[in-house]
């Protein structure tokens, strides 16, 4: 690998220049859109030339929308904090539920764990519309549509599987004796779990937790299903804002980048947890 | 001295019965909250039994299997079953063959390869309802840059999503643009925790660069690649935010995928009986192939261990 030529090194970073073109182009250039005004966003040709302005933003900050039909109140910023909201409660919940779970399952050989794992696991792969079209009419009936509580307990769904399965490898890693040689030395059960398990676990419990709450953000069928406006988060926002606002463009590219920053900001920052998380355990070697 | 057996016996059994319990203890909370999703599951089960419209609520009863029945002979059903099956088949394999390109592009663990396979998480992270929000605008006939450049190259009129000839093409190319990372992360690590040897000694050898791959690396990948191919194939073939945010299943029945379909079902036609029998059906599907995955994932993850 170490003699390669000079062609072949410039083949390969064009080839890599192009990739990274075709993958990020997009949000550049909707990020691009959201600091220009219509005028602009319509000329044609496209051109880099502009005055960036950051009136798309501070419009859906204070939910003061111009339309062509006038002024349109649309209150974007209330999903933005659905959006916190929900990903927030489920993942912690989350968490709570899921990580003595996870450790039940990588500790104990029981009867009922393997298989109480795998149906958690087979909800991740489930059709969403299976359950929640029913779940729907249920819901209709328990006075649970279009709360939070409702929805948080459905995105357990998304969440659950994903920190159990992650958390229980890395549980599973861990070598038992350390906790054997804690007990022995008169803990309890539950110190050894919480001052010695959880904190050897900290690097698996954090990429689940990241992961379950970047796909709990990103979410979008569960909320266009069992929310109305004043509930539901951005991914559902965002494709209503389209609707309503109808050709106001640069917003509804800010409304988009404001929509993608949390989860894609945490990926940056958090990139080592989130390769991890995402390989669920099944390629570290 | 048998009070005293029996004293020094009875924390012994406690803390076995304990033992015994602690699992279940743990593990009940979270299956306590995700049993009542099996209510919604076999309620499906049972809609998709009924004869169920919720505009003609004097026509509903009990029918067994007739919603299934009447699949056979509704071409609507074997659109629905086309395009979900091209769907999965088109993003799933154009994503293998571009992930598996990119990451051996960036194979070696390079300062700048690995600056390059974090920016490459950025699609992954976004939302694929709002990717298809993006995509949507850089499309638009009027504006849209994509558009824009294809007149460059003489390609005038191109509708994108909004033709039905090239209705598939655009959802596939987001599709693409979202999940083909999530593929090249996969297969990168596993490109990167293959061991040295084999390499090195091809090396030594002298070995055509083209027989290292296929006869070499292509095969140790492999368990990497299946794993991949059936976490994406499972998803893809439900796949809804994208379709529905990009043209909500049109234009015509171009785009009617299984869960698109299920929802225009439920919400326009009202029709629960038919739109729980199409998820039933997706279901058992997805149920079949997520039994390969996990095993396969499970033989993958004992592998990884073997080796550590």
């Amino acid at each position: 690998m170490d003699h390669t030529s000079g062609l072949e090194k410039i083949l390969r970073g064009a080839a890599i220049a192009l990739v990274l073109v075709f993958f990020l182009f997009p949000i550049a250039w909707i990020f691009l859109m959201s600091l220009q005004t219509n005028e602009t966003i319509l000329r044609i040709p496209p051109s880099l030339a502009f005055t960036p302005i950051i009136d798309n933003y501070t419009a859906l900050i204070t939910g003061q929308l111009r339309t062509a039909a006038g002024s349109l109140q649309l209150n974007f910023m209330q999903n933005m904090f659905n959006s916190v909201m929900l990903s927030v409660c489920s993942v912690a919940l989350s968490l709570v539920l899921g990580v003595p779970a996870a450790y039940a399952f990588a500790r104990f050989k029981f009867r009922l764990g393997e298989d109480i794992a795998f149906t958690l696991l087979s909800f991740r792969f489930a059709p969403a519309l299976l359950v929640l079209l029913p779940l729907s009419l249920y819901f209709k009936t328990l006075g649970l549509t279009n709360t939070y509580i409702g929805l948080i307990w459905v995105y357990q769904l998304i969440c659950l599987p994903l920190i159990l399965w992650i958390v229980r490898g890395y549980f599973e890693d861990i070598s038992p004796d350390i906790e054997h040689a804690y007990r022995i030395a008169g803990n309890s059960w539950w110190k050894t779990f919480t001052r010695i398990s959880i904190p050897l676990a900290k690097p698996g419990i954090a990429a689940a937790g990241l992961l379950a709450f970047i796909f709990a953000w990103n979410n979008f069928i569960f909320a266009l299903i069992l929310a109305s406006a004043d509930k539901q988060p951005v991914t559902v926002g965002a494709l209503a804002f389209v609707t309503a606002s109808g050709i106001q463009y640069g917003q509804i590219a800010a409304a988009i980048i404001i929509s993608i920053t949390p989860t894609l900001a945490l990926a940056l920052y958090a990139q080592r947890y989130l390769v991890e998380g995402l390989s669920m355990g099944a390629v570290k070697g | 001295m048998t009070a005293a057996a029996t004293q020094t016996r009875a924390p012994v059994k406690q803390s076995r019965f304990m033992r015994r319990a602690l699992p279940y203890i743990l593990s009940l909370p979270a299956l306590l909250m995700c049993i009542g999703i099996l209510i919604p599951f076999f309620t499906a089960v049972y809609y998709s039994m009924l004869r169920y419209r919720m505009n003609l609520p004097a026509m509903k009863g009990f029918i067994w299997f007739q919603n299934y029945i009447n699949f056979f002979t509704d071409p609507k059903f074997w659109n629905t079953v086309q395009i979900s099956l091209t769907y999965a088949f088109l993003t799933v394999s154009l994503e293998l063959l571009l992930g598996l390109a990119i990451a051996l592009l960036l194979q070696r663990p390079s300062r700048l390869n690995n600056i390059a396979s974090i920016l490459l998480l950025l699609p992954l992270m976004t939302a694929p309802a709002l990717a298809a929000l993006m995509w949507k605008l850089m499309t638009h006939p009027d504006f849209g840059v994509l558009s824009y450049l294809l007149t460059l190259v003489g390609i005038h009129d191109f509708k994108w999503a909004s033709d039905p000839d090239t209705a598939l093409f655009t959802v596939v190319l987001v599709d693409m643009w979202v999940y083909t990372p999530f593929i090249m992360i996969l297969l990168l690590a596993g490109l990167r925790s293959l061991p040295k040897a084999p390499f090195e000694a091809a090396a030594l050898d002298g070995v055509p660069r083209s027989f290292v791959f296929f006869r070499i690396t292509l095969p140790m990948l492999m368990p990497y690649i299946i794993t991949a191919t059936l976490f994406r194939l499972l998803d893809s073939i439900q796949q809804f935010d994208i379709i529905y945010a990009m043209t909500q299943g049109g234009p015509g029945d171009k785009l009617l995928v299984f869960q698109v379909q299920a929802y225009l079902d439920f919400f326009q036609a009202t029709n629960v009986g038919r739109s729980a029998a199409l998820m039933i059906i997706l279901w058992a599907i997805t149920y079949a192939l997520s039994n390969v995955f996990i095993k396969q994932w499970l033989k993958l993850r004992e592998r990884a261990h073997g080796a550590h």
